[in-house]
C-alpha cells in the first residue's frame, strides 16, 4: 500500500503554499515599481522626483544677473559675502516674474540678527549693543546694507 | 508657448547659471547632471558660525519644513574651564530665530550647526525595511517619501537626531542637501544664506573644489566618529564638547 | 518646558514609538512563550503538561492573529506594508518581519493545530451543520481520511513541525530583540544580549499566561485543576524565570561597571523617569516578588489550594514584570537624548490610533479570538467526538 496515500491531506496543505507563493510572484511583478533595483534597493525614480522639487530660493548669481549695480556696491563692502536671499528671503519668484515684489525688510530687526552683541558670537564679529550704539536710530540711518561702511555726511 | 520678454528673463538667469558651470569646467551641472561625477560633502567653519539661525530659516523656507521640526538646527555650547562632559548647550526653536545674547563672558561659548550628515555607511539605510531611504550614487541620503512606510526606525537609527516623522505626510523627512539645488548648479538654502561662509557646500569629486585644500591645512571633525557611519558633514575646528 | 530637562537635539522631543510598540514585542513572546510550552509535550515528552497543550497552540494562535494589528496602527502608511513582502531590505531586521511572521503563522502554529485537530475537524464536518459545517469542510481542505495511519503521519509531521517550531519561534520574538539590540546609535538599546532577553522573558511571560489561562478556563468550566500539570508548569516557570533574571542582571552588571559615556544619563533616567516602571514594576514587583513566591513552592510542600493562589498571583506579576520590561525598553529608549544631556516625557494619548484605549482594545482582542477558536476548536478532551492522539487525563483533585 503506498504511503502516500495516507499523507493526502499533507499534500493538500502543501498544495495552498505552491499556490500562494505563485500568486505572490505574479503580484510581485505588477506591484514592485519600474525602477526599483536600478541603483540599489531603492526606487531610482525617487531621485528624480526629488530633484523636480520646486526652488524657492534664486540663487545669487540670479539676482546678479539683472542687479549688477548691487553687486559692484557690494563687492567693496565688508557684506560682499552675504548673498542677496539672505537678507530679502526666498526670491525664485520674484526672478520668475520681477513684477512681484519681494516684501520691505525691517532693518531693525534684521540687522539686529547677526549683529546684536552677545559673549557668545565669536570675538572678531562686529557685533554692538543697539540701545548704546544708536541710540533708537534705526541701523540705516547711518550704514547702507548693501555696503554698510559709514560714508561721510553729504557724500554718496 | 511663445518667447516673450518674461520667459526670456527666466532663460537668461538658467542659461547665466549653466554657462558659470561650464566656464568653471564642470559642464554636468545644470541641466545635464551626471550623479557618478559628483561626490558631495560639507564643510562647516565653527569659529564663523555666529549663531544667527538664517540658515535654519531658509532651510524651513525653501524645503517647507513643518513647524517644531528641523532638517538643520543650531546648538550653542556653553564650557566652563576642563569640564567637556557636562557643556551647557541650547537650541530654542532649533536656533530658528537666533539665540539669546549674553552679556557676561563667562567661559567659552561657541555655535554648532547640525545636519544630516549624509552618512556613507549611513545606519538609516541600513535599518529600513522597504528601501525607502537610500544614499545616491553622488553621496546623498535620500527618503523616497511615496514608497516609506513612516514605521520610524530609521529615526531611531540615525545617531545624530537629524531624522524626524513628518507630521501631515507621516513619512520620514530630512535634509536632503538641497539635491534638487545642487543637481542644477545651485547652492544649498542654507549655505546661500549663511552670512559668514560657516556652512560650504562641498564636492568631493571636484579637483578644483576648495575642501581639499582646507583638509590639509585645518584640523577638521566629524560628529561621533566612534559610531563608524562615514560621515561627510567636516566640522573645522570641533570642541571635545560637542554631543 | 514641554517636558523636556537638559537638552534634546530638537527632532528627539517627541517620542515616535508609542505604547503600541510596547505591545507589540509583548504579545509575540506570549505567542513563543506558549509555543514553547506546547513543545514541552510534543517535543520533549512532558506529559504532565499535555492538559494544556490545545490550549497553548490556540493561546499562541490568538496572540499572534493580533500581533501585526499595533504595527498597522502605527505605521504613516499601513497601505504600504505589503511593500515588505515586494521588497524586503536585506540589511534590515524589521525586514524580516513580514516573512518570519507568515512562515510561523502558517507553516508552524496552522499547521500544528491542524495536524492536531484534524480528526476532530473531519468529524465535526459530519457532524455539524450550516454554516459550521461549510466552516468544517473547509478546514479538512477535501480530505476525509483519518485512518490510523494517516493520524499516525500526521503525528510524525506534528513532531518535526514542533521541532522547526521551537527555533521559529526564537527567530519570531527574538528578531525583536536585534531590531533594539542592533541600533548602535542607542545605548539603551544597544546589546548583544538583547535578543536573548527579550527572548527568555517572552518565554516567562508565555509559559505563565498559559498557565493562568488554563487555570481560569478549567474553574470557568466547573471543573477540577490538574495539580500535576500546573505544578510542572510553575517549576519550569520558575527555572526559565531564573535564567532571564540572570541575563537581565548580567546586563545591567556590565552596564554600571564599564560605566560608559552613556552611563551616567541612563543611570539617572533609571533613578527618575522610569523609577515606577522599572524599578518598582519590572524589578521588584515583577520579578523579585513571583521568583521568590515560585520558588517556595519549589522548596517546600505546601497544599494544593495555597500553591493554586501562589501560582496565580505569580503568574499575574509576571504579566505586568514582562510588560514593564517592554514599556522600559522601547518607551526608556526614547526618554533620554543621544547628546546625554537631556530627557523628555512620553505624553500618552488616550484615544489616538496609538493612545491607551488602542493599547487596551488589542490587549483585550485575542482574548476574543481564543473565545472564538475554543468554541470551533475545543481544546477539553471530554467535549471531542473522539479520541486525539495525545494521551491526556484530567488528575483527581490533590488534597
Amino acid at each position: 500500500m503506498s504511503p502516500l496515500k495516507d499523507a493526502g491531506h499533507l499534500f493538500r496543505f502543501a498544495f495552498l503554499f505552491v499556490i500562494a507563493f505563485f500568486a505572490f510572484l505574479i503580484i510581485r511583478h505588477f506591484v514592485v515599481p519600474k525602477s526599483f533595483g536600478q541603483y540599489g534597493h531603492y526606487r531610482a525614480n525617487a531621485i528624480g522626483e526629488i530633484a523636480a522639487r520646486p526652488v524657492h530660493f534664486a540663487g545669487h548669481d540670479t539676482c546678479e544677473t539683472c542687479h549688477a549695480d548691487i553687486l559692484e556696491a557690494k563687492k567693496t563692502g565688508k557684506h560682499a559675502n552675504v548673498n542677496c536671499e539672505a537678507c530679502h528671503g526666498p526670491l525664485a519668484k520674484h526672478a520668475d516674474d520681477p513684477s512681484v515684489l519681494p516684501p520691505k525688510l525691517d532693518t531693525a530687526v534684521l540687522c539686529i540678527r547677526c549683529h546684536a552683541a552677545s559673549a557668545a558670537k565669536p570675538k572678531g564679529f562686529p557685533q554692538v549693543d543697539a540701545e548704546q550704539h544708536s541710540g533708537g536710530l534705526t541701523c540705516e540711518t547711518c550704514h547702507k546694507p548693501h555696503n554698510p561702511a559709514l560714508v561721510a555726511e553729504g557724500a554718496k | 508657448m511663445n518667447i516673450n520678454r518674461r520667459h526670456f528673463l527666466v532663460m537668461l538667469p538658467a542659461a547665466a547659471i549653466a554657462w558659470k558651470y561650464v566656464q568653471a569646467g564642470t559642464p554636468e551641472a545644470s541641466p545635464n547632471y551626471t550623479m557618478s561625477e559628483h561626490w558631495w560633502s560639507m564643510l562647516i567653519d565653527i569659529p564663523k558660525c555666529i549663531g544667527c539661525g538664517n540658515c535654519v530659516r531658509a532651510c524651513a523656507a525653501e524645503n517647507d519644513v513643518p513647524d517644531g521640526h528641523f532638517r538643520t538646527w543650531v546648538e550653542r555650547y556653553h564650557v566652563t574651564d576642563y569640564d567637556m562632559v557636562n557643556p551647557e548647550v541650547i537650541s530654542p526653536d532649533g536656533g530658528k530665530e537666533g539665540f539669546p545674547t549674553v552679556g557676561e563672558d563667562a567661559g567659552k561659548y561657541f555655535f554648532v550647526p547640525k545636519m544630516c550628515n549624509h552618512c556613507v555607511d549611513s545606519p538609516c539605510t541600513q535599518v529600513c525595511p522597504v528601501g525607502a531611504t537610500f544614499v545616491t550614487p553622488d553621496g546623498v541620503v535620500l527618503v523616497d517619501q511615496s514608497y516609506c512606510l513612516g514605521c520610524a526606525y530609521c529615526v531611531q537609527a540615525c545617531p545624530y537626531g537629524c531624522r524626524y516623522i513628518h507630521p501631515e505626510k507621516k513619512v520620514a523627512d530630512k535634509c536632503t542637501l538641497c539635491y534638487h539645488r545642487i543637481t542644477k548648479g545651485l547652492t544649498t538654502a542654507c549655505v546661500e544664506n549663511c552670512p559668514t561662509g560657516a556652512r560650504q557646500l562641498c564636492d568631493l569629486k571636484n579637483p578644483n573644489d576648495p575642501i581639499h585644500a582646507f583638509l590639509k591645512t585645518h584640523h577638521v571633525q566629524v560628529l561621533k566618529p566612534q559610531m563608524a557611519t562615514g560621515a561627510k558633514v567636516f566640522y573645522n575646528e570641533l570642541d571635545g564638547s560637542v554631543r | 518646558m514641554n517636558g523636556v530637562q537638559g537638552y534634546m537635539y530638537p527632532n528627539e522631543i517627541g517620542l515616535i514609538w508609542s505604547v503600541l510598540i510596547v505591545l507589540y514585542p509583548y504579545i509575540t513572546g506570549l505567542v513563543a512563550g506558549a509555543f514553547i510550552l506546547a513543545s514541552l509535550v510534543r517535543v520533549f515528552n512532558v506529559k504532565a503538561v499535555a492538559p494544556t497543550y490545545r490550549l497553548a497552540l490556540l493561546t499562541a494562535l490568538s496572540f499572534l492573529i493580533v500581533a501585526p494589528l499595533p504595527l498597522q496602527l502605527h505605521l504613516g502608511h499601513p497601505e504600504r506594508s505589503p511593500e515588505m513582502y515586494f521588497t524586503p531590505h536585506a540589511t534590515s531586521a524589521m525586514a524580516m518581519f513580514g516573512y518570519v511572521y507568515l512562515w510561523y503563522l502558517m507553516a508552524v502554529l496552522v499547521f500544528e493545530i491542524w495536524l492536531d485537530y484534524r480528526k476532530d475537524i473531519v468529524l465535526f464536518s459530519r457532524s455539524t451543520t450550516g454554516w459550521k459545517r461549510i466552516l468544517y469542510k473547509i478546514m479538512t481542505l477535501g480530505s476525509d481520511n483519518i485512518s490510523e495511519r494517516s493520524l499516525a503521519i500526521d503525528h510524525k509531521v506534528s513532531w518535526i513541525v514542533t521541532v522547526v517550531g521551537i527555533p521559529s519561534a526564537f527567530i519570531l520574538h527574538g528578531y525583536v530583540g536585534f531590531i533594539f539590540g542592533s541600533i548602535k546609535a542607542n545605548p539603551w538599546w544597544n546589546s548583544p544580549l538583547m535578543p536573548v532577553v527579550f527572548i527568555f522573558s517572552a518565554m516567562v511571560s508565555g509559559i505563565a499566561a498559559v498557565m493562568l489561562i488554563y487555570m481560569a478556563t478549567t474553574k470557568w468550566r466547573k471543573l477540577p485543576i490538574d495539580m500535576p500539570c500546573v505544578d510542572t508548569i510553575a517549576m519550569y516557570l520558575f527555572y526559565v524565570f531564573i535564567l532571564d533574571f540572570s541575563l537581565e542582571m548580567l546586563d545591567l552588571i556590565h552596564r554600571i561597571y564599564e560605566a560608559d559615556e552613556s552611563f551616567r544619563s541612563l543611570d539617572f533616567m533609571v533613578h527618575t523617569k522610569l523609577f515606577v516602571s522599572q524599578i518598582v514594576l519590572q524589578l521588584i514587583v515583577g520579578t523579585a516578588i513571583p521568583i521568590i513566591l515560585l520558588g517556595i513552592t519549589q522548596v517546600t510542600k505546601l497544599p494544593a489550594m495555597v500553591r493554586r493562589r501562589i501560582y496565580i498571583i505569580a503568574g499575574c506579576l509576571v504579566q505586568i514584570g514582562i510588560f514593564s520590561m517592554r514599556w522600559n525598553v522601547v518607551i526608556g529608549g526614547q526618554l533620554f537624548s543621544k547628546s546625554f544631556l537631556g530627557y523628555t516625557t512620553y505624553k500618552m494619548a488616550m484615544a489616538t490610533k496609538e493612545g491607551l484605549l488602542a493599547a487596551i482594545i488589542l490587549s483585550i482582542l485575542p482574548f476574543v479570538i481564543l473565545a472564538v477558536l475554543v468554541k470551533l476548536l475545543p481544546p477539553w478532551h471530554e467535549e471531542m467526538p473522539g479520541h486525539n492522539v495525545v494521551d491526556s487525563k484530567p488528575q483527581a483533585l490533590e488534597v
